[in-house]
């Protein structure tokens, strides 16, 4: 399966993106990492249930009752641009 | 007087008044600068001493918070406190300052301990070496030439080091177990929902789980009690207490053997999967089983047979659920930003590949990979059932023994820049890996060294069972002395 990897189209999905001398390492190491993955195909799990959490609890709910906050400065402070407590980010509409 | 290094005998320092805070601040902040070739620290509490000072004065005034009063303890820098910086080894939190304070470290505050400093680690906690860090890799305090393990390997190599009694760390695969076997420390992983997630950086929320290392499974015992419980904050924390654990932290220090003794006699199983890929710590699991033995406990061969496909189901999981949480960081609201992006798209793209390391993308990449359309089932679904398969394999073998005992790691701590492979770097976590995938507590000590390198035997139990882990190990280091080693002369034992 590892012949469909296109490192372009991963990078798009991941909002990242690799420079040309990064790009050919980084499908060689995936393409590695997927090989050793593909051991998976040899064990047979027809009718295996799938496990998602180690100690199988349904997520818990709490009462929606309001709590203590943190003020929004407090988080807006490691903002890289705020405004009237608004973040800022390049134009998206002309 | 000389600094001791263990929680419990610096507890009593203080208890009795031979230390003071400050003075037990002050003199590990003056090794911490003798010894700053191991770049255990990517930063101090500079308010420490002042913070040192105030607990001197209530405790001179009649008055304690709690069990851990005037400690300093170091913390892997992906637990926040507010007010510190809290990187997580990574150059896209840099600059980030903790809004909060993460519940585990907060109950250690509420117990008077203090915060020492923040220890480097792999960026966003991927990594068995160490050398992911945009801060620099971490030295072995061993042998400087090599690795102290990772991801929490400045944790691991702080407490070899004897910059501090104990220091917290995170284990998503094996990043407690891994540092603390190669830098001749102990370290707990305990059952996954034992200690908040809140305000602990998320890599793959299924599997990361809080915990402590420390020279001796006794101040494991003692740091854990104190930091683990439910948090109504945390929506995958245990409900129900422990109870063992909870009357720990009420307890003088002067009781607490009492508190580790062993009544029972365990039947501790041996996983003939861990031992049948040539591990160099033959001879040094040999000698722990017979300490174990002498003891009175009942050693049997077990088997598990799906041992063999965790690393790949593991790095499946940890990647997808990676790829999911790190996509918070897009260049708004925190972290790092790249300067001059035209548009929003340029923005997130340029800002997470100039804030992320290579290991991180690799990992993002993987997960990408795995979660996209058409490769679901192949990969994700089939590692989840994979992890139920490894997980019935433990549930089959608790039937029959109370605990299992493997090596930590399939080698000693190994050379910088020796594994470039990332591949060959995942085979690291292959006996630390089934035990994070099934949720297991598991812990990692001392047991012998190889060519001058310390050895670590890993102890695995069930669910809960914390309790048997720490007083089997605090039996074993009654009956030994691997974990008294010293790493660097100077440090007491």
């Amino acid at each position: 399966m590892t012949d469909s990897i296109d490192i372009a189209h991963l990078c798009t999905l991941a909002k990242l993106e690799l420079a040309e001398s990064e790009r050919d390492s980084a499908e060689a190491d995936l393409r590695n990492i997927m090989l050793m993955v593909d051991a998976m195909g040899d064990v047979n799990t027809t009718g295996v249930e799938p496990l998602a959490h180690p100690l199988e609890f349904v997520a818990r709910l709490r009462d929606d009752t309001p709590g203590p906050t943190i003020e929004a400065g407090q988080f807006q402070h490691n903002a890289p641009e705020t405004a009237e407590q608004l973040y800022l980010v390049p134009r998206v509409v002309d | 007087m000389a600094v001791p290094t263990t929680v419990r005998a610096q507890l009593e320092a203080l208890n009795r008044g031979a230390l003071s805070s400050v003075e037990l601040c002050q003199a590990l902040l003056e090794r911490t600068g003798s010894l700053e070739h191991l770049n255990v620290f990517i930063s101090l509490n500079d308010r420490l001493l002042d913070q040192a000072a105030a607990a001197d004065e209530a405790r001179a005034g009649g008055s304690t918070l709690g069990q851990l009063h005037g400690l300093p303890l170091a913390h892997k820098d992906i637990f926040m406190s507010e007010g510190l910086r809290t990187t997580c080894g990574s150059r896209m939190l840099q600059d980030f300052i903790a809004p909060y304070t993460a519940t585990a470290l907060q109950r250690f505050a509420d117990a008077g301990a203090l915060v020492l400093g923040k220890c480097n680690m792999d960026e966003f906690a991927m990594g068995s070496s160490n050398e992911n860090s945009f801060f620099g890799s971490v030295a072995n305090p061993w042998d400087a030439d090599r690795v102290p393990g990772g991801s929490s390997g400045g944790s691991a190599a702080c407490v070899a080091a004897g910059l501090a009694a104990a220091a917290t760390g995170t284990d998503t695969g094996g990043s407690i177990r891994q540092p603390a076997a190669f830098c001749g420390v102990s370290g707990i992983k305990p059952t996954y929902g034992r200690v908040s997630r809140y305000g602990m950086v998320a890599f793959a929320s299924s599997l990361d789980q809080g915990g402590v290392m420390a020279r001796t499974a006794a101040d494991l015992a003692l740091l854990l009690a104190n930091m683990q419980g439910f948090d109504p904050q945390d929506s995958t924390s245990i409900e129900t207490p422990d109870l063992w654990l909870e009357n720990l932290k009420t307890l003088p220090i002067e009781t607490l053997d009492e508190a580790l003794t062993l009544d029972a006699k365990l039947t501790v199983g041996l996983p003939q999967e861990y031992f049948d890929s040539g591990s160099i710590g033959a001879r040094a699991m040999d000698d722990i089983r017979t300490v174990i033995e002498v003891q009175g406990h009942r050693v049997q061969d077990v088997s598990l047979p799906n041992t063999g496909i965790a690393i790949p189901a593991y790095y499946v999981i940890a990647g997808a659920e990676a790829s999911t949480n790190l996509s918070r960081y897009d260049g708004v609201r925190f972290g790092h930003r790249a300067n001059d992006a035209k548009d929003l798209e340029t923005l997130y793209r340029r800002s997470r590949s100039e804030g992320f390391g290579t290991e991180v993308k690799r990992r993002i990449l993987t997960g990408t990979y795995a979660l996209s359309v058409g490769y679901y089932e192949a990969y994700y679904l089939k590692a989840q059932q994979l992890r139920r398969l490894i997980s019935d394999d433990f549930k089959r073998a608790f039937a029959d023994v109370d605990v299992l005992l493997t090596p930590t790691t399939p080698t000693t701590a190994f050379e910088r820049g020796a594994v470039s492979n990332p591949v060959t770097m995942y085979q690291q976590d292959v006996f630390t890996v089934p035990a994070s995938l099934a949720g297991l507590p598991a812990l990692s000590l001392p047991c012998g060294f190889k060519d001058g390198l310390p050895l670590g035997a890993q102890l695995i139990g069930p669910h809960y069972a914390e309790r048997s882990l720490l007083c089997l190990a605090h039996q074993i280091q009654s009956h030994s002395d691997w974990h008294e080693a010293v790493a660097i002369a100077g440090v007491p034992a």
